[in-house]
């Protein structure tokens, strides 16, 4: 055993670290609130900071580090660990960057893509020029998905697609849909739907936003108005979506920027001992000493689990198990961080960014508020734990 | 980063997992908890014989001159098996201090001899404070002619009734501060002055009180360097304090194995117990909290291999370890209900380990301090 990062790793980090630190506009940290481990307050998906998202998207893409856990014939560097080394450091500064497409769509596509759709699509993932959304969810299709109502009939060249999906982050400011659509009326459900991408500027596509509970459009609701997709852009072999998507599932769940726990908490730190209260630093109360160190446990098994899923990827092990624990505990580490953060801060942590007096820049209330939503996207703690009781640990399916 | 053990931790893993499995089945477990010993010779001279108790010392004293991250994974099936016994009080506890400031002499006298299981050892440090900082610390030795004389009373002194010599930590100069001060005196078990008295904990470890009344020591029973013991105890509280958190995280896997079996036969309403949300949640709960812990423990104790500092990391595995350890025999309590609260049932006697572990070497407050202070706060 070695829980010691390689040279080349630590190097990698320097090198980034570097880089977004001369990059980012000086007051970058203030302006973004990015709280950890949830989906409301992602610059990335908001409208306001889209010119910025799109040049560091291809700054990155440059100097490939969008796709450093893709395969080298990819123009990858092969290595997951990289990958979610450069997760971590990127999310520490909050850059406004990584994207569904080249963590989710990318390898995916690399797995079980056929060769047209990989000379389409991987150089510009790779490049950051184009942006994907999951087209999964459904009114009444979350944890229960393959009870989804999508259609696609198939028509030629084509599949024509009719329905609606819900809860779509960023497709307002992406230019691809990755969607689970039924195309067997008759098959078993879960046999019964294909993965294709969907263009959002083909005819027939409506995009609504959905403004979430920190005040943010993040989520959207998307309608498919007869939408005519051609069959070159199904993913794989058509009828084995949910396959696929299981798949997808387990990339996404390593999309996590580890780094913004950590920055969240050293600036909780900061603040304990740059805050006097009744007459003396917060820093010297126990209650905070014994707050803030909970978290810093809390924090360090999230990260013993995160970059051991980054090295049984590296070793060809699908961490399907290890992905649900790990989903399960950052969300949940959101959660608590929250809380802390907003018993440490008092009145001060209930403003909201913008407010007069907020520390930084309104993020503890905006976050607290964001992070309810961990838990529940991309399958919900219930969900997780329901998958490890029953395909990890061989519990009856109940009744 | 790498997690893969080497094919000789997984060999040493395995086979003491068979071992422990034959040697140390549960009605021994039973039969050593009704007893002030709590320990088995005859279990103690096997485990001896399988080189565990020279697993970390050098070669030229009998041992096999393994990391500790190795120990921690034998402490990790030994805890699965809640092996009796004074095995952290010796290994640890006692050769520690001996190995990284001993003479020579006491090397020699010492070493060989728990390698090959003759000699068992512990150290008195807590005091009726019950904690494990050094201002805790009151008892005295003072100088006489060559000599040393020890006065005062230890309390939660594990294994003292079994062991051949204590390492009495003794305050010998009053310092401003408090960890300046103390040296570790080694003293014979039948010295006389020495009285020892076994402690009844729930825990059904062997805990007791070591009275020291005028304890006549010669010059060469201090260990190490006079005032200065603190760096050696602690370099043995940080490794016993991982070594019981690894035997906790066999413990925490035994807790899950015995509710899995359970859950899947007994049926209420109908349907395995197994099958029902409620039930599902609690064990996936603990698949989640073991793998955590787990890689923590390991991780503390790799750093502690590598000779770095590991203050941080020990602390962290031990209340990562003292909470989940304690939970986990919790829930497990939840899922057997009624029967689990029998004296007939086993999991009470994991229960027992988890929240002793969770108090000995540090309690949750004590280390999260340690984390605090690691944090810049």
């Amino acid at each position: 055993m070695d829980f010691s990062f390689k040279q080349e790793e630590l190097d990698l980090r320097q090198e980034i670290e570097e880089f977004v630190k001369d990059a980012l506009p000086p007051d970058w940290n203030e302006t973004v609130v990015y709280w950890p481990g949830s989906y409301g307050t992602m610059p990335q998906t908001e409208t306001e900071f889209q010119e910025i998202t799109k040049r560091f998207n291809h700054m990155l893409g440059k100097k490939g580090w969008l796709s450093l856990g893709w395969p080298k014939e990819h123009g990858g560097q092969g290595s997951a660990m990289k990958a979610a080394v450069a997760g971590d450091i990127l999310s520490y500064y909050r850059v406004p960057a990584g994207s569904i497409g080249a963590g989710i769509v990318g390898p995916t596509l690399i797995l079980v893509g056929n060769e047209e759709l990989k000379k389409e699509f991987l150089p510009p993932i790779r490049a950051g020029e184009i942006g994907f959304w999951l087209a999964y969810s459904e009114p009444n299709a979350g944890s229960d998905l393959v009870s989804l109502k999508t259609t696609g009939v198939d028509d030629g060249d084509d599949f024509i697609v009719n329905g609606q999906k819900i809860w779509s982050t960023g497709a307002h400011v992406s230019e691809y849909g990755w969607a689970i659509v039924k195309t067997d009326m008759d098959a078993p459900a879960h046999k019964s739907a294909t993965l294709m991408i969907i263009p959002n500027d083909t005819p027939g596509v409506t995009i609504n936003p959905i403004i979430n509970i920190c005040g943010n459009h993040s989520f959207n609701e998307v309608f498919f108005d007869d939408v005519r997709v051609p069959k070159k852009y199904v993913v794989g072999e058509v009828n084995k979506g949910f396959y696929y998507v299981m798949l997808a599932l387990q990339f996404e769940r390593m999309m996590i920027g580890a780094g913004s726990f950590r920055r969240v908490l050293e600036e909780l730190v900061q603040y304990a001992r740059e805050t006097v209260r009744n007459g003396r630093p917060l820093a010297e109360d126990s209650r905070v000493r014994k707050s803030l160190a909970a978290i810093a446990v809390e924090l360090e098994v999230f990260l013993s689990l995160y970059w051991k899923s980054a090295w049984m990827q590296d070793r060809g092990e699908v961490p399907e198990l290890e992905a649900s624990a790990l989903k399960l505990t950052f969300t949940e580490l959101s959660v608590k961080m929250a809380n802390a953060a907003v018993d440490l801060l008092g009145p001060y942590g209930l403003l909201d960014k913008g407010s007069k007096w907020a520390p930084f820049g309104g993020r503890i209330g905006m976050g607290y508020l964001d992070s309810i939503s961990g838990p529940i996207g991309a399958g919900t703690s219930e969900i997780q734990k329901t998958i490890l009781a029953t395909r990890g640990l061989g519990l009856p399916r109940g009744r | 980063m790498n997690y893969e053990l080497t094919e000789e931790q997984k060999i040493l893993q395995s086979s003491a997992a068979d071992f422990l499995k034959k040697e140390c089945p549960k009605e021994l477990v039973r039969k050593l908890a009704e007893t002030d010993e709590k320990y088995s010779p005859e279990l103690w001279r096997k485990m001896a014989e399988l080189g565990w108790m020279g697993l970390h010392l050098p070669e030229e004293y009998g041992g096999t001159d393994w990391s500790f991250l190795n120990m921690a994974l034998l402490l990790e099936e030994m805890g699965y098996n809640i092996c009796p016994g004074p095995f952290i009080s010796t290994t640890l506890l006692g050769c520690v201090p001996v190995l990284q400031a001993g003479t020579e002499d006491q090397k020699q006298e010492i070493l060989p001899k728990v390698a090959n299981g003759e000699l068992i050892l512990t150290m008195a440090l807590t005091e009726s404070d019950g904690g494990y900082e050094p201002a805790a610390l009151k008892v005295k030795a003072v100088r006489e002619d060559d000599g040393w004389v020890i006065e005062g009373v230890k309390l939660f002194v594990p294994d003292a009734s079994v062991a051949d010599y204590i390492l009495c930590v003794a305050r010998t100069s009053d310092a401003s501060d408090p960890a300046s001060g103390l040296t570790l005196f080694l003293v014979k078990r039948d010295h006389p002055g020495v009285t020892v008295t076994p402690l009844k904990s729930i825990s059904n470890e062997n805990q007791c009180e070591v009275a020291f009344e005028k304890v006549r020591l010669p010059a060469g029973a201090v260990i190490g360097q006079v005032d200065r013991a603190w760096p050696i105890v602690k370099a043995a509280l940080d490794r016993a304090a991982v070594a019981r958190s690894a035997e906790t995280v066999g413990a925490m896997r035994a807790a899950l194995d015995l509710s899995l079996a359970y859950s899947k036969e007994r049926v209420q309403f109908g349907q395995p117990i197994g099958g029902f949300q409620a039930m599902q949640h609690y064990m996936a709960d603990m698949w989640v909290d073991i793998l955590g812990t787990r890689n923590l423990v390991l991780q503390a104790a790799w750093k502690l291999s590598t000779g770095e500092p590991a203050e941080k990391e020990v602390s962290m595995a031990k209340i990562r370890a003292g909470q989940m350890g304690r939970k986990a025999t919790t829930t497990g309590h939840r899922i057997f209900a009624g029967i689990g609260f029998t004296m007939e049932h086993d999991l009470h006697l994991y229960h027992r380990r988890t929240v002793a572990a969770d108090i000995a070497f540090g309690d949750s407050d004590f280390h999260h301090e340690k984390v605090a202070k690691s944090l810049g706060l």
